[in-house]
């Protein structure tokens, strides 16, 4: 794939990791770094979507948090995944609002179901949950059932 | 409302005669729990934002609580008027990190399905989407023909609605007895049904001032928002997830992409009638090309075995106790499989860690990406049309908010 190629003789500080399993190329992408990379994804390689923003918890790990966009070019019809670890007590990351719009709500998804804070974000928000909402419910260590209920009788 | 930016008493605004209106959440336009808040000036939306979040069910959360295939009943549940398009898309997910392959009469009786639940989608569209315009018999007629689809589903899953019919490596059983003859009946009399809607709406006075010129959003600002599906074929742009990105056997079937150049809400229209047609087309080959065989895959430590050998295998036995006690391992990877869904791309992504649950469920669905780009197709327009073109996005709240 020439994108593929590209990437690797692209900036080794930006680009951490490429690999390809099962059909689906994924990038690692130092989160410093993400909204030039995702710039220059989009008018280099025509990639004029984000197919969708998200993130994975995995507590286990130092930098606990993978943030992962899923880039879709229609023209070339291709896509791409891109991944940045980030932890720390206040997990933080660019925003890539300035390169799609459309990553808003995507992004303030994640920040209220995984509390991490969008650099830059124009309005940084709660979107599912309750504004006064404490907790963010896709982390792992948050109960899926309520404190109330104890079904195991301890 | 400090939050909003719009003060909820409506100080502030720069004239007095603007004021802020709360539509919704409890609304019948907005189909579901959906807020709008409006400023207005006098009958013109200046500023639009929507609030969701109202049937958030924290169904992601859950499904890294069940083993992978008792995930399937919780994907229903997402989009409700296209269970199995999300059943499908699920399953798909799952089998390329197990690398099964489907066979052939599962394939097809997937997209067979799959394109009736298409056609049902887009009747409930119609309908209430005529209904919200003024036209009331629209949708009677739109009710009449998914229930026929709705008793096909009930035939086949024992479900109307949360059907839950696929399952990982194939279907949960193979077609009943005579399920051939009430599909080949609502194909028989579909397209005579949707040539009578077209003559009720088509070249209706009302129905083409209230649609045509409304509701329009350039199609770059809608791929940067994240639209996908019909809104973004009836703005000229022929992508198909189905045509680009074959599954599930897609690339046998012939069928064509619909567009249409205006991207306004008649326009919405016009590509949803026309792929009404299409999903039939499709459906028909199904129908008569169906193969024969087995409808699960031959992966005895992921699909249940048969109950005949149950009762004469050890192995078969064994197997059974395993998967139904404690699931399957699935190797650690993730995936985004994507597919057309009614509204537009469904996409879900996968996280596993190696064990019997998915370590993270994520859904993409078409409803949330179409749903924000709502404010440029309103602002600046009337009152009146919010309902017309909230109507053309086709969204589903369950879908919006998961």
């Amino acid at each position: 794939m020439p994108l593929a190629q590209a990437i690797c003789e692209r900036d080794p500080s930006a680009f951490i990791n490429l690999e390809q399993r099962m059909g689906e190329w994924t990038a690692e992408v130092a989160p410093e770094r993400i909204t030039q990379v995702c710039q220059w994804l989009k008018d280099a390689w025509q990639f004029e979507r984000l197919s969708t923003v998200t993130a994975v918890d995995w507590p286990e790990r130092d930098a606990r948090f993978d943030v992962v966009y899923h880039l879709h070019s229609i023209a070339r019809n291709e896509r791409l995944r891109l991944k940045c670890r980030v932890g720390g007590e206040a997990p933080e990351i660019d925003s890539v609002t300035s390169v799609w719009r459309g990553a808003d709500w995507y992004e303030r998804e994640v920040f209220d179901l995984f509390g991490i804070r969008f650099r830059n974000h124009p309005d940084l928000r709660r979107i599912m949950m309750p504004e006064d909402w404490q907790g963010h419910p896709l982390r792992k260590d948050y109960p899926v059932h309520g404190g109330r209920y104890d079904y195991t009788g301890k | 409302m400090s939050d909003a930016g719009i003060p909820a008493d409506g100080k502030g605004a720069s004239e007095s005669r603007r004021m802020v209106l709360n539509m919704g959440p409890q609304h019948p336009s907005t189909h579901g729990v959906l807020r709008l808040k409006l400023e207005l000036d006098g009958e013109s939306v200046v500023h639009a934002e929507s609030d969701i979040g109202y049937l958030h069910t924290g169904i992601e959360k859950e499904c890294e609580t069940k083993t992978y295939q008792q995930v399937v009943p919780l994907t229903d549940r997402v989009d409700y008027l296209a269970n199995l398009s999300n059943n499908l898309c699920y399953c798909l997910a799952v089998e390329k990190l197990l690398g099964l392959e489907v066979p052939p009469r599962a394939q097809w009786m997937r997209v067979m399905l799959t394109e009736l639940t298409r056609i049902n989608s887009h009747l409930v569209w119609l309908g209430t989407h005529a209904m919200d315009i003024g036209a009331m018999s629209v949708f009677l007629y739109c009710f009449r023909e998914r229930e026929d689809i709705l008793r096909i589903f009930e035939m086949f899953s024992g479900q109307r609605m949360m059907t839950s019919y696929f399952r990982i490596g194939g279907l949960a059983l193979d077609a009943p007895r005579g399920w051939r003859e009430p599909v080949k009946k609502f194909l028989d009399a579909f397209p005579a049904r949707v040539d009578e809607y077209e003559t009720l709406l088509s070249s209706n006075p009302i129905w083409l001032q209230r649609t045509q010129g409304v509701g329009c959003i350039p199609l770059e600002d809608m791929l940067e928002a994240g639209v996908t599906g019909p809104m973004i074929r009836a703005a000229g742009l022929a992508w198909d997830i189905r045509k680009s990105e074959p599954y599930s056997g897609y690339e046998k079937f012939d069928f064509k992409i619909p567009t249409r150049a205006a991207g306004d809400v008649y326009a919405r229209y016009q590509v949803r009638m026309e792929e009404f047609r299409e999903s039939a087309r499709i459906v028909r080959q199904a129908l008569e090309g169906m193969p024969e065989g087995p409808v699960v895959a031959d992966a005895p430590k992921v699909v249940l075995p048969d109950r005949e050998k149950m009762k004469t295998e050890m192995e078969a036995l064994i197997h059974h106790f395993k998967i139904v006690t404690e699931g399957f391992r699935v190797p650690a990877g993730e995936v985004y499989q994507v597919i057309e869904s009614p509204r537009g791309e469904l996409g879900y992504y996968i996280a596993s860690d190696g064990s019997a649950k998915p370590w993270r469920v994520h859904m993409r669905t078409p409803s949330y990406g179409n749903l924000q780009a709502l404010p440029r197709g309103i602002e600046g327009r009337l009152l009146a049309d919010i309902i017309t073109t909230l109507g053309s996005l086709d969204i589903v709240l369950g879908d919006v908010d998961r």
